[in-house]
């Protein structure tokens, strides 16, 4: 399949790892920003072809594993509203709220539905006049021009019976406050390519500077992921620290302006809660006040007046630590034992992005008792 | 023979009163006898069934008896490739098949749902006639209930199946040796994929056609050429990945399959890609893996790809030692990974 198999090519794929272990002299801990690189990363077993020198650790670009508790909760409470119809896309269903999840508020008889687009969404509400859709808006700056768009569209339109529950997050303030963390021990990033692809580089271009960090803007497939790899360790090797692309096959340094002039005409940052690190200052998106009448939260203040705004989570849970790079899922006492997909402790085991979920699928759960 | 017989939408209509299908006609007074009479007997038009009784009756002949039974609840009901008629004859008797059965008789009960359109109705039931047909299976004796408007999805159909295993035949995960090769029928994840794009109505470059087809006469052919079948499974829901995660567990072996053999074609994974489905889950409705000792693997490859249906046919692995367990994956990169069991299914992924 052309674009795809180019790019799990083995002969390809050997050759660049034969060339990190002839770059690499010294240990070098590189963190991959997305999930699905992570996914990416264990489902072609790429860990098994890098030199023991360089060390892959997962980042927090798992958009569904850092939606807060509180956030969940509430698309819960909506749910449970008879006259709301909860629009979500399909791996936030499992993700555990503070007493259950989505799919156990869709069998308490909530009006749960999956949607691959908030077009889908927004013909829903269309349809069905006398329900209230509301959509859990996830994801990263790659989701929030659709939301955007969907947002606009309704307005538009005068669909009135529409609203997006806005849990939407960005990567570079999130990639700042890793870094100027103590105990940071990413040495280089692998930036997301789909993000990217929307936004553009430049905005990378200070933190590599102001950090002396190589950020190396990455693909998804097997050959993309082991080509940034080796221009992260080059650039380390070499002492310098600047953003290279090695996605420019979607990626331009200024984006995609169109989608950007769509977010910034709805949205605007705010600070924002991630599930395991806690509040990181302007790292999320929210309605403007242009567009606020379409902010389920505004629209359903009474209802979820009393839902709390804390969210309880798991105290054993090591997800917070995971997402930042600090551990891999197999050093969590629980993995595989007390939490599995059937019973996720956090969310990183049930997303599609999340690093624990990929180990349990792609490692096994004996990995744990190794 | 053409197994993705398209459905004809110009079947002519029964005479029947009214359009859609009324409570009364499950109440077993004269509409129901009427929607017997017009639409089943009509299309499945086997002497047995015209008795009418509550049972069919046959005489058996030597060997064992197979005994199977599956709903179906596919939506929409018709889809590229099949219908929830055709679905639920080839699903029956592929259940026999994998038995090492020669499927004979079926039978076929409806749930059909308030306001169903009788044409609609006709229609399955057509294709269902004609699915039969060309599986040389008869339908033998049925059942039909209506629900209330609201309480069904338009039509449910159970099929519960008999054959007759020849005698000395076995077939079971529990005649599976290490060192036995697997092989698959086919290209893999096309039903899956065909009735989820025509569920959520997304438009899929390519025309993904579902795999739904009878492969009984697959195996007897295997079983016609002294191929000595360990085990046979059909790949529906779960797909391969969850097909051989069963095996090994009851079979008590490891199974290690090579990525870059198994088949699937480039609409199927372009799709797949694009949902963040993985092929190896989704559900196939015309495709089977058989173990086969690795002497005869390559001679048993050769007789299934002579039929239509298996022409794909393929060895994709083999069966690790009883010191092994589980499903390991060989990658396209020559790493390996666990080939896992999923917690249901698959959930398209956010972006």
């Amino acid at each position: 399949m052309k674009y795809v198999d180019e790019f799990r090519d083995r002969d390809h794929a050997e050759t660049l790892a034969k060339a990190i272990t002839a770059t690499a002299t010294k240990p070098w801990t590189i963190m991959e920003v997305c999930g699905g690189q992570t996914h990416s990363i264990v489902r072609f077993g790429l860990d098994e072809l890098l030199p023991k020198t360089v060390t892959l650790v997962h980042g927090p670009g798992c958009p569904v594993c850092v939606t807060p508790v509180a956030l969940i909760d509430q698309a819960i409470r909506l749910a449970s509203i008879p006259r709301v119809t909860l629009c979500t896309f399909g791996d936030m269903l499992r993700v555990p709220g503070s007493r259950q999840d989505l799919f156990a508020a869709k069998a308490g008889g909530g009006d749960v539905r999956i949607i691959y687009s908030p077009l889908d969404a927004l013909r829903l509400a269309q349809a069905l006049p006398n329900r209230e859709i509301v959509c859990f808006a996830v994801g990263f700056e790659t989701t929030a021009p659709a939301f955007a768009m969907a947002v606009q569209q309704a307005q538009s339109t005068g669909i009135k019976n529409f609203s997006l529950l806005v849990a939407h997050v960005l990567v570079p303030p999130a990639m700042e406050a890793m870094l100027s963390a103590p105990g940071c021990r990413v040495q280089g990033f692998l930036a997301a390519g789909h993000v990217c692809t929307v936004m553009g580089y430049e905005e990378y271009e200070p933190l590599a500077a102001r950090y002396r960090v190589p950020i190396v803007v990455t693909g998804f497939e097997p050959v993309d992921i082991l080509e940034g790899v080796l221009m992260a360790v080059a650039q380390l090797e070499e002492g310098r620290a600047v953003v290279e692309n090695q996605y420019a096959r979607s990626v331009h340094r200024l984006g995609n302006r169109q989608a950007q002039a769509l977010v910034a005409a709805v949205f605007a940052p705010a600070s924002r809660a991630w599930r395991g690190i806690g509040a990181i200052p302007l790292s999320g998106l929210t309605l403007n006040l242009t567009y606020a009448k379409f902010d389920a939260a505004l629209r359903f203040q009474k209802e979820l007046g009393d839902c709390d705004t804390e969210g309880i989570e798991d105290s054993t849970c090591q997800s917070g630590l995971i997402l930042q790079g600090l551990c891999k899922p197999t050093d969590c006492e629980a993995f595989g034992t007390r939490c599995t997909p059937e019973r996720p402790l956090g969310a990183p085991m049930v997303s599609s992005e999340g690093a624990c979920a990929a180990y349990y699928r792609y490692r096994g759960h004996a990995m744990h008792e190794k | 023979m053409t197994y993705h017989k398209p459905v004809e939408p110009a079947c002519p209509l029964p005479k029947m009163q009214g359009d859609t299908v009324q409570l009364a006609h499950g109440g077993g007074g004269r509409l129901m006898q009427n929607l017997i009479r017009d639409v089943f007997v009509r299309s499945f038009g086997d002497p047995l069934s015209t008795h009418l009784h509550d049972g069919a009756t046959w005489p058996v002949s030597e060997g064992t008896v197979a005994f199977t039974t599956d709903s179906y609840v596919v939506q929409p009901l018709c889809f590229p490739g099949g219908d929830i008629g055709s679905l639920a004859v080839h699903g029956t008797v592929n259940d026999l098949a994998m038995c090492g059965a020669r499927p004979l008789w079926l039978s076929a009960g409806f749930i059909l749902e308030e306001g169903l359109s009788i044409a609609t109705l006709q229609r399955v039931v057509d294709s269902m006639a004609q699915a039969a047909r060309d599986a040389g299976v008869s339908i033998v004796t049925g059942d039909t209930k209506v629900v209330d408007k609201g309480k069904g999805d338009g039509i449910f159909i159970n099929t519960a199946g008999i054959g007759v295993v020849p005698a000395g035949v076995i077939v079971g995960p529990r005649r599976i040796r290490p060192g036995d090769a697997i092989l698959v029928s086919g290209d893999l994840g096309s039903h899956g994929i065909a009735v989820l794009s025509m569920r959520e109505g997304l438009a899929l470059a390519g025309n993904i056609v579902s795999d739904s087809a009878p492969v009984h006469r697959v195996v007897a052919d295997l079983l016609a050429h002294d191929i000595e079948i360990h085990c046979l499974r059909d790949l529906t829901r779960g797909g391969l990945a969850s097909a051989l995660n069963e095996i090994a567990a009851v079979a008590g072996v490891g199974i290690s399959v090579d990525e870059r053999r198994i088949p699937v074609r480039d609409e199927v994974r372009g799709a797949c890609e694009l949902l963040g489905l993985d092929p190896l889950y989704v559900a196939n409705e015309g495709r089977f893996a058989a173990f086969i000792p690795e002497a005869q693997a390559a001679r048993a490859v050769a007789i299934m790809r002579g039929h239509g249906v298996a022409n794909a046919a393929v060895r994709i692995g083999g069966v690790m030692g009883h010191e092994s367990s589980g499903v390991v994956l060989k990658t396209v990169l020559g790493t390996h990974r666990v080939l896992d069991l999923l917690l249901g299914e698959q959930l398209p992924r956010i972006c």
